[in-house]
């Protein structure tokens, strides 16, 4: 009895210490895991520059959501798109800070980056659960030169709600009937097969330590942690590796001008060099924020960021906005933050 | 010092009963206090328990309302259409902390056995040390040792083999069907194994050690093999805390967390193997809580009353297994 009464009290003291992070000095954001590496990057250069801190949270795309609509944060991040409709009830603007690309990492014994091709179709039918073995005919068919296993493919995915999911999904429910059928578009769907893991962190160690396992992560992450991705055939047919050019191929179909409140998807968009799996991610804040000075240092940072981060960001091989959408941008702060 | 001494000498002849009746009076008051404090203590934890019982009966009202009986038979859990039903981590959670039960029970009661009545005096100490070091480790650590050693060695040398001699027997051969995954329910329970086994070890060697030697001398002396003796003497004199330390152990296995949300899967199905992945009651809270709310938040905290109901359960189970082996043994 003991026992489980010291669990409920630490998952409840767990709860609150969750919830009230917020130093005073710093800039207070929690979201999205996929831009992580970059903001953290950022917030570091920032401080050595300015002396002002930022205090990021990478818990993932809903539960930055969560926080900033608890207003126990400055911003919220997120790679789902905020409805315009959602954006207005919730009194929040959006605005799209950075773009980049999500591969699909697996790890087989002599598969190397590149080495192994996969469409759009084949990958639903693998997170569908239809495809179980590395050497189905699909896959063969796809990969005639690799030496494939006759292993089971343990797929992973996210076990939390996360904005990478829901780009992941969006662009199987837009090429896989199989996936369309079984799961849809979500930033936590009812994985028809498959292990969970937390964060982009944890499905790139997931992958990297399980033989025969494919997952999706955000591509500084399959980097960082050498993992080998696969090669993706686009929506025009053509086969397309992870590179920034590709990711940047993509992003310029966007119609950020035309987008209201900025929702925009960019996976499977044309173009022979396009990447499918491109997103952007998203900032929040309130139109009318509790902490104007809170909310002003931001500001000043985001605004830092689309000045001097470009180079960071495309070192970490995110695509920065263009400059034409981070006027855009700029205009939105100035007519709908209140100072 | 000596002048003073006599000084008071002289005042206690005088005052003495006045002094001695405020020197009770302080004994009451300080008595009083005591009792007080001590009550207060213990109303503090009833009072926690009546409030967490209550908050979480509140929190999880309105998904009990909305799904009813069929949030235990379910399986489904989709946070979009906001349908939840807890039967797989409930499943996940039960049968983890079975088998690790199952693995742990005989182990844990073997090792105890050997250090108390057979294990040589001078190996005696470094077995003890190192059980009472096994239970200090934290939980966390068992997650990552588990998700980096032990899960790729299971799904590489031990599943495979697992699967293959299994495969004829029918019954066994869908409890131990293939694909083996690294994260799994098997890998879950043998991890919980580990953990609770120094909790089961180190508090049957305690108890084993209260049986008086008079007892077991005589056994031996009318000539009782060891296995005899830990039979018919040394078990049947410690069987309450035995059992005591048997449901610590599963007490810690059925809310387990951290090391158990490393390597169970976190998937929301049923699946017939134990080879396949799973989840637990609290590995699903720890991983959703974060970006839940509303319903969501409603059906985790729903979750968690299942938890204390199931903990609750095994605990009322053990005290009236105990309550028969006592009427039995007629003590």
């Amino acid at each position: 009895m003991q026992f489980s009464i010291s669990r409920v009290a630490m998952a409840v003291a767990l709860v609150a210490t969750s919830t009230t992070t917020v130093l005073a000095a710093d800039i207070s954001g929690a979201g999205a895991t996929f831009p992580y590496p970059l903001y953290a990057k950022w917030a570091e250069n920032y401080k050595k520059e300015t002396g002002n801190g930022l205090n990021y949270q990478s818990i993932g795309s809903g539960g930055g959501i969560k926080q900033i609509i608890a207003k126990t944060v400055t911003f919220g991040a997120t790679d789902a798109p905020m409805t315009p409709e959602d954006q207005a009830k919730n009194g929040l603007v959006m605005w799209p800070m950075v773009m980049g690309g999500i591969v699909a990492v697996v790890n087989l014994d002599g598969i190397k980056s590149g080495d192994l091709v996969i469409d759009g179709p084949t990958l639903g039918d693998i997170f569908s659960g239809k495809i179980t073995k590395w050497d189905d005919a699909a896959l063969k068919k796809l990969n005639p030169k690799a030496t494939l296993p006759s292993d089971a493919i343990t797929v992973v995915h996210r076990a939390d709600g996360s904005g990478t999911t829901f780009n992941f999904t969006n662009y199987l429910d837009k090429v896989s009937a199989e996936w369309h059928g079984k799961a849809g578009v979500s930033q936590s769907p009812e994985w028809p097969v498959g292990v969970g893991s937390k964060g982009n962190e944890g499905v790139a160690g997931t992958v990297g330590q399980t033989k025969g396992s494919i997952g999706y992560v955000e591509y500084a992450y399959a980097k960082q942690q050498k993992l080998t991705y696969a090669n993706m055939i686009n929506k025009d047919r053509k086969t397309v590796t992870p590179t920034l050019p590709a990711f940047q191929a993509a992003a310029s179909n966007a119609n950020w001008e035309k987008a209201v409140g900025y929702y925009e998807v960019l996976t499977n968009e044309p173009g022979a060099e396009s990447w499918p799996m491109t997103n952007a991610t998203f900032i929040l804040m309130y139109k009318e924020p509790a902490d104007k000075v809170a909310s002003a240092e931001a500001i000043k940072f985001f605004d830092w960021a689309f000045t001097n981060g470009g180079k960071t960001a495309e070192e970490l091989d995110y695509i920065p906005m263009p400059a034409n959408v981070v006027a855009l941008v700029r205009k939105t702060w100035a007519a709908d933050i209140k100072k | 010092m000596t002048d003073m001494t006599m000084e008071s000498e002289k005042q206690t002849t005088i005052s003495s009963a006045s002094l001695r009746a405020s020197a009770l009076k302080n004994f009451i008051l300080g008595d009083m206090i005591f009792r007080r404090m001590t009550l207060t203590a213990a109303i503090v934890v009833l009072l926690l328990l009546g409030a967490i019982i209550g908050s979480l009966v509140i929190g999880a009202y309105p998904a009990l309302a909305k799904f009813g009986f069929s949030f235990l038979t379910s399986e489904r859990w989709n946070t979009d259409q906001e349908i939840f039903g807890a039967f797989a981590p409930i499943y996940g959670t039960v049968i983890s902390s079975f088998l690790a039960m199952l693995i742990a029970v005989p182990v844990g009661l073997g090792i105890a056995i050997f250090l108390t009545e057979l294990c040589p005096q001078f190996l005696r100490r470094p077995i003890g040390v190192a059980i009472e070091l096994l239970a200090g480790i934290p939980s966390i650590i068992y997650g990552i040792w588990g998700f980096f050693v032990l899960a790729p060695f299971l799904k590489e040398s031990v599943m495979p083999k697992l699967v293959w001699f299994f495969a004829p027997i029918p019954g066994l051969n869908t409890l131990f069907a293939g694909p083996g995954y690294a994260a799994s329910l098997f890998t879950a329970s043998l991890i919980l194994a580990i953990m609770v086994l120094p909790f089961i070890t180190a508090i049957s060697r305690d108890v084993f050690s209260t049986v008086p030697p008079v007892l077991k001398e005589a056994a031996f002396g009318i000539g009782c093999t060891p296995w005899e003796v830990v039979k018919n003497v040394v078990i049947p004199y410690t069987r309450v805390g035995v059992v005591g330390g048997v449901m610590l152990g599963l007490g810690r296995a059925l809310g387990e967390t951290m090391a158990v949300t490393f390597v169970i899967g976190n998937s929301h199905k049923v699946a017939g193997s134990l080879l396949s992945p799973a989840t637990t009651i609290s590995a699903t809270i720890a991983n959703e809580f974060q970006e839940s709310s509303g319903m969501f938040t409603s059906a985790l905290l729903a979750l968690g009353l299942m938890l204390f109901v199931i903990t609750f359960i095994v605990l009322a189970a053990a005290r009236i297994m105990l309550m028969r082996l006592e009427q039995k043994a007629g003590v």
